[in-house]
């Protein structure tokens, strides 16, 4: 049984301009997919408009088998869809206990303290400066809080938006090895990400998106060596096969 | 100087304090100058004023119709002012239903919104002169003898319940932005509205509880200025720049600020009163307006970005 599915997709900001364009997939409970694909391609369109975020311009997205086209993105994170923007993914002016207050309101009354020390758990570097306004963080330590925010009220699905973008190298790897983490811990992963090689030894399953449409759908494996790889980004879609 | 003008713009600043706080919020979360709000006060105060009417007779019959204390009216008032309070919220959730959320929906600019804000503004003005005609109409009628408070400063009873009631408004309004779920949502709002609805906010429900805490606040500032003046048409919109100024200089989005910023513009409409007279009275919040946008445009406790 797939949890996230999508069939025949569109999405875009105009009716008649749709930029992901008729995309069908099925993601697996406890799977982690990247979504590669060359700039323009519509990749975060497309995370985005599953996670309410975009206009969805035709088809249909199920979580677990239950229709939520055009759900209100407020509505998805308590259906259990987690959804990490790239950028602006925290609020600054909060502080970080409080960021993560809001992300335990869609849980049980009974169960939002320990829903919080778990993240602080699972996070260290967060628990220690809790009280502190979260828009002092560096750039990694907010990768962090975002990923927390989104994994307080246990989703089904995460969908995280290139997290490593604006990141340091080392930053990247940290971050990575949290998301790796959060993949073992059976929670499904699905990442947009412009960093290839780092994505590759995350995912187990690598989808191309070139020009709205999916052009590669495969085990990851089959990129490392990046010849195919060059070949769906430059857009010659018999590689495919 | 003359302590008495201390008191006095106290006494002005709760008022236009309590209408900032509601235009902050507005501006803080919905993102464009909210012309109308001033209107809010007048029909605030109006609102309450006929159900006072129709509630008169019934408290007198009940025998509790005379004079509370040492204040000028009796419970008709306060029970009058929940019922405007109600209605107020009615009238400001019917006007987001059909005009700003309607143009929200379609993605409208914010100076498209504020010109529609402008322009429900007037006519609102219009419909309660309508209503109730131009003539200023009083909320009691009883006289009230200011007394000796201290340092050399005389107030009436009314007018202390007044600096009380906005401590208390303010400070509850303060505990609940700063303190709960529910101001937290808000405040997200502000920062990000699309970011809240990631975190699962339901941002239209922050966005009417923003009108209802402004429409609240509106009404009582509405009923402390008719209850120490009187009740005008055009009281809403004469107050209209105060509030603006008081918003500004506290800073968009912050509540001690706006209340500040009111205490601020009251204090200086009294000295300007006594020191260079009333004439140049409404131009002080026009002027300190003005400076604050030169000097600080995040105003007192505002935050960039």
């Amino acid at each position: 049984m797939s949890m996230l599915s999508l069939r025949d997709f569109q999405a875009g900001y105009d009716p008649d301009l749709p930029i992901v364009k008729g995309v069908s997939l099925d993601v697996a409970q406890g799977e982690a997919v990247g979504i590669l694909g060359p700039n323009g391609a519509g990749k975060s369109t497309l995370i985005k408009a599953v996670a309410g975020q975009v206009a969805c311009l035709g088809g249909h997205v199920t979580l677990n088998d239950v229709d939520i086209t055009g759900v209100a993105s407020h509505d998805l994170a308590r259906r259990g869809l987690g959804f990490v923007p790239q950028t602006e993914n925290i609020f600054t002016r909060l502080s970080i206990r409080e960021n993560l207050q809001i992300a335990a309101e869609l849980v049980p009354k009974g169960r939002r303290a320990d829903r919080i020390e778990a993240m602080f758990a699972m996070f260290p570097d967060l628990a220690s400066h809790s009280s502190r306004q979260a828009g002092a963080l560096s750039g990694g330590q907010r990768q962090m809080l975002a990923a927390a925010r989104a994994l307080l009220n246990e989703p089904q699905v995460l969908i995280l938006d290139e997290p490593s973008a604006g990141l340091s190298p080392k930053l990247v790897g940290q971050v990575f090895d949290t998301l790796r983490k959060i993949s073992d811990a059976g929670v499904t992963l699905v990442l947009v990400e412009q960093n290839v090689r780092a994505a590759l030894q995350l995912v187990t399953r690598a989808l191309v998106l070139v020009d709205g449409e999916l052009a590669h759908d495969g085990p990851s494996d089959a990129l490392h060596d990046g010849a195919l790889l060059g070949r769906l980004f430059l857009g010659t879609r018999e590689a495919t096969a | 100087m003359n302590p008495q003008v201390l008191i006095d713009g106290v006494i002005a600043g709760s008022i236009i304090g309590l209408g900032a706080i509601g235009l902050t919020l507005t501006y803080a979360i919905l993102r464009f100058a909210n012309f109308t709000h001033g209107d809010f006060l007048a029909g605030g105060a109006y609102l309450t004023l006929t159900v006072s009417g129709f509630l008169g007779g019934f408290l007198a019959s009940l025998g509790v119709g005379t004079p509370l204390g040492p204040f000028s009216f009796g419970w008709g008032l306060p029970v009058s002012l929940m019922a405007g309070i109600g209605l107020t919220i009615v009238l400001t959730l019917a006007l987001d239903r059909v005009l700003f959320g309607s143009l929200r929906r379609r993605g409208a600019d914010a100076i498209i919104i504020v010109m529609a804000s402008f322009g429900a503004s007037m006519a609102l003005r219009s419909l309660i002169e309508f209503i109730y005609t131009a003539n200023p109409v009083y909320l009691t009628r009883e006289l009230q003898i200011a007394q000796q408070i201290g340092l050399g400063m005389r107030a009436t009873p009314d007018q202390l319940l007044t600096i009380a009631m906005t401590a208390v408004l303010v400070l509850a309004l303060h505990l609940v932005v700063t303190r709960t779920a529910t101001g937290r949502a808000m405040r997200a709002v502000s920062e990000n509205p699309s970011l809240a609805g990631v975190y699962g906010i339901d941002v239209a429900m922050v966005i009417r509880m923003t009108w209802i805490i402004g429409a609240g606040l509106a009404c009582v500032a509405g009923v402390m200025s008719g209850l120490l003046v009187q009740i005008r048409p055009y009281m809403g919109f004469d107050l209209l720049l105060p509030l603006f100024a008081a918003a500004i200089l506290g800073g968009i989005g912050s509540i001690p600020g706006a209340m500040l910023g009111g205490l601020i513009i009251g204090l200086a409409e009294a000295m300007t009163v006594q020191l260079i007279g009333a004439e140049w009275r409404a131009a002080v919040a026009f002027v300190l307006l003005v400076a604050v946008l030169i000097v600080r445009p995040t105003g007192l406790f505002g935050q960039r970005g």
